[in-house]
């Protein structure tokens, strides 16, 4: 099912938490919706749900307007972050309750609904744990129930909020590929809403990343990682250092000389994205940018070091070889493979 | 040394006093129990006792859960106050609660007259002796209710509502049953009250014998004609019934505690 958002604006107590999103997402995507908290990716998952009403415009499934159904109407599963489990119901009953609300005609027969409630529990290797009270379960099979439930009412979407949040690092990676499979082997149209990256990046078909109630991109892992178009995605996803340029006839120019990479920007002041580890280090005598290690750290395989460039107040990051020999106070002098210039903000 | 200082204290304070209590009805020996037990006056007090009791704590469930809703989920304006207002019975000496209804229920009071004029009487009949003891039950059921109810996180109505369950649906699938060991407790609690209750009941009740005369208002009369056995019988017959009352309510308790992984 296909999932329009249409120029959407919420306020809570006209506080926007929303300004005019639009998002088109096709059907069997699996869409992350990525940002810093209070950013408004759960207001618009909620939005799709139908657990909050937009302010202005309108959200579509398929043609329809589903603006104007409620949420009981609109047949979504939605998986919360603290599972929401019915704690006086055991697994099955949980994974049925959907089933078992169903107005008569459309309520498929008590065998038929523990017969598919199981075939999910199945499905989400939980089998054996039928009987089981929420209480009596993990973290992650919670969720796992949590998500069996939701995809026991045959959704049109599936929307899950912050869905590994509150599960210790092991067992998110684990159902993070997980939800993977499951998503590859169901098609379901999926969007789910993280603050962590990594995880947007591992298991999205496209990331939505959103700052302050406004969409900054919208892309699969690779072009939002590669291309990011604002300062903001340049330095939520993955590492970035910026430093400060001036750009000349065309050219960038650090501390009186030329940098030897071109900008299509007009003249005046902007600042250099890149990425830590994206950099060549080149002769102190050649042209680069240059500064004085100020600090330096073994991350992992390498060195990550602190520069302390001429006219920059803030020090900028670099990553180099764990064997090189720079230690603090020595100059070293490098320049950006991949960059993106941004206007001074 | 925590449990043996528990359980002096409670034999100290509780248990002691009561088996003091069912020796001295032991004092008539089983006919002369047998006696008290069966006199038609004490058996129709225990049946008010009981059954008023018992309706009183059926209504302050199903409206002690309304007002702990409202005070758990609404916002408006005097909200603590209607909070505070709760706690009053627990607060008030109940021989003052028992006056002012009274005054209010009495034929010609500001409520009694006008269902005075539809031939209902409540004063001195069991239905003024019930709602006195709602009066004093309703905060039980509120206290222990509230709680638990604040626990609930929204995501559970709106995770039944993405499901398809109409408000109707949730309520009474998803959200009472989750209560029902609060509600339990709550219930046990204002029953257990009702049955001692005695300073609000005996302005209201007119304390006629056979119609409106509870059982510890009995004990009383018992205790001014110096029958104290007599007195301690009826004491103890109404220890036993609470005692096994409270006992099976404790159970179903235990049982859903055991289900769940959780109760109050």
């Amino acid at each position: 099912m296909d999932v329009r958002v249409s120029g959407v604006r919420k306020e809570f107590d006209r506080f926007p938490a929303l300004h005019d999103v639009s998002l088109d997402i096709n059907s069997g995507e699996l869409i992350a919706l990525l940002g810093p908290s209070g950013s408004g990716k759960t207001t618009l998952l909620r939005l799709i749900a139908g657990l909050e009403t937009p302010t202005e415009g309108k959200v579509f499934f398929g043609d329809e307007d589903a603006s104007l159904k409620s949420v009981q109407e609109r047949n979504v599963g939605f998986v919360f972050q603290h599972y929401a489990l019915f704690r006086h119901m055991t697994v099955i009953d949980n994974v049925s309750f959907g089933l078992k609300v169903r107005p008569g005609s459309s309520r498929p027969s008590k065998d038929e609904i523990r017969r598919r409630s199981s075939e999910l529990l199945d499905f989400v290797q939980l089998s054996g744990l039928e009987k089981r009270y929420p209480a009596q379960l993990s973290g992650g099979q919670r969720q796992r129930v949590a998500l069996a439930r939701a995809m026991a009412i045959e959704p049109r979407v599936l929307l899950l909020d912050e869905p590994f949040g509150a599960l210790d690092a092991k067992v998110r990676k684990e159902l993070r590929r997980w939800l993977r499979e499951i998503h590859d082997k169901t098609k379901h149209t999926t969007v789910f809403v993280t603050h962590d990256q990594d995880e947007a990046l591992e298991l999205a078909d496209r990331v939505v990343v959103m700052s302050q109630g406004r969409i900054e991109q919208i892309g699969t892992p690779d072009e939002v990682y590669d291309r990011p178009n604002s300062p903001f995605v340049y330095s939520f996803i993955g590492e970035s250092s910026s430093t400060e340029v001036q750009i000349k006839n065309g050219e960038l120019w650090f501390d009186g000389q030329a940098l030897g990479i071109s900008s299509d920007r007009p003249d005046g002041e902007g600042m250099l994205y890149f990425r830590p580890h994206d950099i060549e280090l080149i002769d102190a005598s050649n042209r680069g940018i240059a500064g004085t290690v100020v600090a330096s750290r073994r991350v992992g395989a390498t060195r990550r070091i602190e520069l302390a460039i001429a006219g920059a107040t803030d020090h900028v990051e670099i990553e180099i070889p764990a064997d090189h020999p720079a230690t603090e106070t020595s100059r070293i002098a490098f320049r950006p493979k991949h960059w993106r210039v941004f206007p001074k903000s | 040394m925590a449990l043996g200082f528990t359980l002096a204290y409670l034999a100290l304070i509780v248990l002691i006093p009561l088996t003091g209590l069912v020796l001295r009805s032991a004092s008539l020996g089983f006919p002369g129990f047998w006696h008290v037990a069966t006199d038609p006056r004490t058996v129709n007090a225990l049946k008010i006792s009981f059954g008023t009791s018992l309706i009183a704590a059926v209504i302050n469930v199903i409206f002690g859960i309304i007002v702990a809703w409202v005070l758990v989920r609404y916002r408006f304006p005097g909200r603590r106050i209607v909070d505070a207002i709760v706690d009053l019975p627990f607060a008030l000496p109940t021989a003052v609660a028992g006056i002012a209804l009274t005054a209010l229920y009495s034929k010609n009071g500001w409520i009694g007259r006008w269902l005075d004029l539809i031939g209902i009487k409540v004063a001195f009949t069991p239905i003024g002796i019930t709602i006195a003891l709602i009066f004093i039950g309703l905060p039980f059921v509120v206290r222990t209710v509230q709680p638990v109810m604040e626990e609930i996180r929204k995501e559970v109505e709106e995770a039944a509502a993405t499901l398809g369950a109409n408000r109707f649906q949730t309520i009474t699938r998803v959200l009472l049953p989750g209560l029902q060991p609060a509600i339990l407790t709550g219930f046990a609690l204002a029953f257990a009250r009702a049955v001692g209750e005695y300073g609000s009941v005996i302005f209201i009740a007119g304390n006629l014998p056979y119609v409106s005369e509870i059982a510890p208002l009995l004990i009383v009369i018992r205790l001014e004609e110096f029958d104290y056995a007599g007195a301690t019988a009826i004491a103890t017959i109404m220890l036993l019934i609470s005692f096994f009352m409270l006992f099976v309510i404790n159970l179903i308790q235990a049982w859903s505690r055991r289900r769940y992984g959780y109760g109050a």
